[in-house]
């Protein structure tokens, strides 16, 4: 009998800071292809921190450390060329960061122009097309694919970065907190949004509203001062907790 | 209350004292200057004192002009950009990248240090660096003074703005698998470019009327001329000259004039292009 | 491997700041050393005679660094009533209004006009206002010098003073509102002492750009080689000395010169950095 490899999976993942404080403490999990996992818990939980270590944001700030191993198809990432493993797996931010300098049509193919990648116009175009059907963008900006990304309302321009992200044709898609700078309806739009694209990618999205978590995600993480308590299907999560400190947070004790 | 009135009416009205000078100032050159500046003005080359003393004689307007001068101001100006910029923009850029390198805090403390020494010694510092062992004033000591004028405020500008712009902007681009050479050229300094460009205009603007760094470099010239290793003229430097030759004093006001005109408008040009780009 | 060679080019062009300033100092301090050794350190700084008979020669320093501070702290004296307003117009007042912004715009442009037109302005009408005024005959001296010096720097104190009483938060001012106190009081008793230190330390900045300013000087300070005897008569500053004595001078003096530039770069940077020490501290705080 052949297991199938999880895509992502964590084996005792830890993140510090210092030496002293660690964020993210002994997480292991394994995340299936396809799915979407909401990952929970109160502010400073270590979350985004671990969210974050998936994209090897860390590098970029040397005090961070990360020890563990975070597999992607079973390789682990950690040992990896950040810009190899940063094509693979897209993120998406809090607040929506279109570049400002570049078009709506140059920010979506903007993956490819910051990897030295030159397609034909031909396969531009196209990418560009299926990129912001794919967000639902393309009927509302398809007459302006030049003006500047910056002009979109904020839920547009968070549905133009997911675009970009999927142009790369990433595994697994980060988001991070994706809706928290969005009004309702905007976000409304966006979770419609993740649950469409769990088909094309898997999708990691941490979130401190338990009302998202419940609506777009299968499976779900509750993470509290930094340790991974509680990871099964979001349904029985939600209905029945195995944790006392899932309960105390699921009933508005923590956070 | 009365106090409180009397102190809001000091306030005022020494405030507004202080903008006198610049009127004062703009008046004076503007009025005893606008009649020279004429087309032959910007074309033709500082006259000998000898010339201007006949002319003088026979009640007539000093000829010739300040071409030398413009030009030669162009031209050191143009060769200390050329190697001003990018340095600057290349180690601001590292200054922003690296916050907290101890390398990168004494590169700051160094930036500072030479932002606040006097252009009088950097004219003398480059007497010793260039014209000693070239053996001769020229442009290129000129424009190694403006040079090394120009660096710390270009520096400066380049790592403020980039260290303004949002943290998300550079992880998004590194997000998507940039590297860092590229995510610098194709999102943060397009991102920046207004920032930066406005500390150029600024930069130009301060070293273009500096005069004491460019007498023992450029040292001046009163023809017009485009040899980089020879003693070159500069505007300010013809200021100075025309001060102190009692013949040459009516083109005194006309000089002036133009490159209060000129850095004044470069100043205001900056200032709104800076607040536009920050809208 | 790429972001290795990223790295190297950045670190490279950075090097260029430790190698012109290693290069400022190195240059002064090899062709000054004529100078310090010929008259000895503390002689050269103390000694007041300079005398260029071929044969006597005779070089010190005294003169010109007591011009340059009382230039300076003269400057300073005329500087404070000006910009303290325009810091309290700016950052108080009128703060964030359109008139505000029309005056910082006007502050910001004298900051622009080049030096050698102030000394133009200074030589051409301030001069012969002092002579009609019958301050000192011959029109130039310190204090002609110090008062366009004033004009130069005002923008510079004003501006940032502005920045630091503008950061005074607003629930401390209204928290004294509360209890009464006038408009006056509020910016005698909370926001003089909160923005104290940054507004102190943008004149200690200011100095160190006064020492320096060569050209307004030499067009006005009247370039005489004596210790100064009073604020009206003629002198030389450390700046003005070496703008007018530094194409003809050769040897001995040329080393004095330097040895002249090499203190004033000293003395500028040492007020700089404390400048700018006291307005990390001052933002910090």
């Amino acid at each position: 009998m052949e297991s199938v490899t999880p895509i992502l999976e964590f084996k005792k993942t830890c993140v510090s800071y210092t030496k002293q404080t660690m964020a993210v403490k002994y997480v292991s999990a394994a995340i299936e292809r396809n799915t979407i996992t909401a990952i929970m818990g109160p502010s400073g939980c270590g979350k985004s921190t671990l969210l974050r270590a998936v994209n090897l944001m860390h590098n970029l700030y040397p005090n961070i450390r990360v020890d563990g191993e975070i597999l992607l198809n079973g390789e682990n990432i950690l040992s990896m060329e950040p810009i190899d493993v940063r094509r693979r797996v897209g993120m998406v931010f809090q607040r929506p960061a279109p570049f400002p300098t570049m078009s709506i049509y140059d920010n979506v193919l903007s993956g490819y122009a910051l990897n030295g990648v030159r397609l034909p116009k031909t396969e531009k175009d196209e990418t560009v097309e299926r990129c912001l059907k794919s967000v639902a963008l393309w009927d509302e900006v398809k007459d302006v694919l030049n003006k500047k990304g910056t002009f979109l309302s904020g839920g547009q321009q968070q549905r133009l970065c997911i675009a970009r992200a999927l142009a790369m044709k990433p595994d697994v898609l980060l988001m991070d907190e994706p809706t928290s700078a969005l009004d309702p309806i905007a976000t409304a739009h966006i979770e419609e949004l993740i649950q469409e694209l769990h088909k094309e990618v898997t999708i990691l999205i941490v979130t401190h509203n338990m009302g998202q978590a419940m609506r777009i995600s299968s499976k779900s993480m509750f993470m509290y001062l930094g340790e991974l308590v509680e990871y099964g299907d979001t349904a029985t999560m939600f209905s029945n907790p195995s944790d006392e400190r899932t309960k105390a947070y699921l009933m508005g004790k923590i956070g | 209350m009365a106090k409180d009135k009397a102190m809001l009416w000091m306030v005022c009205l020494f405030a507004a004292l202080t903008a006198v000078p610049l009127f004062a100032i703009l008046g004076e050159v503007l009025l005893r200057g606008y009649d020279q500046l004429t087309w032959s003005f910007f074309t033709e080359p500082t006259p000998t004192a000898f010339k201007a003393m006949k002319a003088i004689e026979a009640g007539e307007p000093i000829p010739g002009g300040i071409a030398n001068g413009i030009i030669g101001t162009m031209i050191m100006l143009g060769m200390a950009a050329v190697f001003a910029v990018p340095t600057g923009i290349m180690c601001g850029a590292f200054l922003a990248e690296n916050p907290k390198s101890r390398f990168a805090q004494v590169v700051s403390y160094l930036t500072d240090l030479l932002q606040g020494t006097p252009s009088v010694i950097i004219g003398i510092v480059t007497y010793i660096w260039i014209v000693v062992p070239m053996k001769g004033y020229s442009a290129i000591a000129g424009s190694v003074a403006l040079f090394v004028m120009m660096l710390p405020l270009i520096i400066r500008s380049t790592e403020e703005t980039l260290k303004i712009l949002p943290a998300s902007l550079k992880e998004a681009g590194l997000a998507l698998g940039g590297n860092r050479a590229r995510v610098m050229l194709k999102v943060q300094l397009p991102a920046a470019f207004g920032g930066i460009f406005t500390g150029v205009l600024l930069a130009i603007s301060r070293v273009i009327g500096e005069t004491a760094p460019l007498m023992f470099t450029a040292l001046g010239c009163s023809f017009i001329r485009f040899a980089i290793d020879k003693p070159i003229s500069a505007v300010p430097l013809l200021i100075w000259e025309f001060f102190n030759d009692p013949n040459l004093q009516e083109l005194i006001w006309g000089a002036s004039l133009f490159l209060l005109l000129f850095v004044l408008t470069l100043n205001l040009t900056a200032k709104y292009l800076a607040k536009k780009w920050n809208q | 491997m790429n972001d290795k060679i990223y790295k190297i080019l950045l670190f490279t062009a950075a090097l260029i700041m430790p190698i012109v300033c290693g290069g400022v100092v190195y240059a002064l301090v090899t062709d000054a050393y004529e100078a310090f050794e010929h008259f000895g350190f503390f002689k050269f700084l103390t000694s007041s005679e300079w005398s260029y008979t071929d044969g006597a020669e005779q070089y010190g320093a005294l003169p010109f660094i007591t011009g340059t501070l009382m230039t300076t702290l003269l400057a300073l004296v005329f500087c404070i009533p000006f910009s303290l307003p325009v810091a309290l117009f700016v950052g108080e007042y009128f703060k964030g209004t359109r008139i505000a912004a029309i005056l910082s715009t006007v502050t910001d442009l004298l900051a622009g006009i080049p030096s050698i037109i102030y000394g133009l302005w200074g030589f051409y009408t301030l001069r012969p206002l002092i002579m009609a005024l019958n301050i000192s005959p011959q029109g130039s001296g310190i204090l002609t010098a110090s008062l366009v010096l004033a004009i130069m720097i005002v923008p510079y104190a004003a501006s940032l003073s502005a920045e630091f009483i503008k950061m005074v938060p607003n629930d401390l001012k209204e928290g004294a509102y509360s209890l009464g106190a006038t408009r006056a009081e509020v910016i005698r008793k909370v926001v003089f002492p909160v923005a104290g230190s940054g507004v102190f330390s943008s004149y200690v900045l200011a100095i160190g750009r006064a020492l320096g300013e060569t050209m307004t000087v030499t067009m006005l300070i009247g370039n005489t080689n004596n210790i100064p005897d009073s604020i009206t008569s003629t002198g030389n500053s450390m700046a003005s000395i070496i703008a007018n004595q530094f194409g003809e001078a050769s040897d001995l003096r040329f080393s004095s010169l330097i040895a002249i530039g090499l203190v004033l770069f000293f003395i500028t940077a040492f007020i700089n950095m404390i400048g700018k020490m006291m307005i990390k501290r001052a933002r910090i705080s």
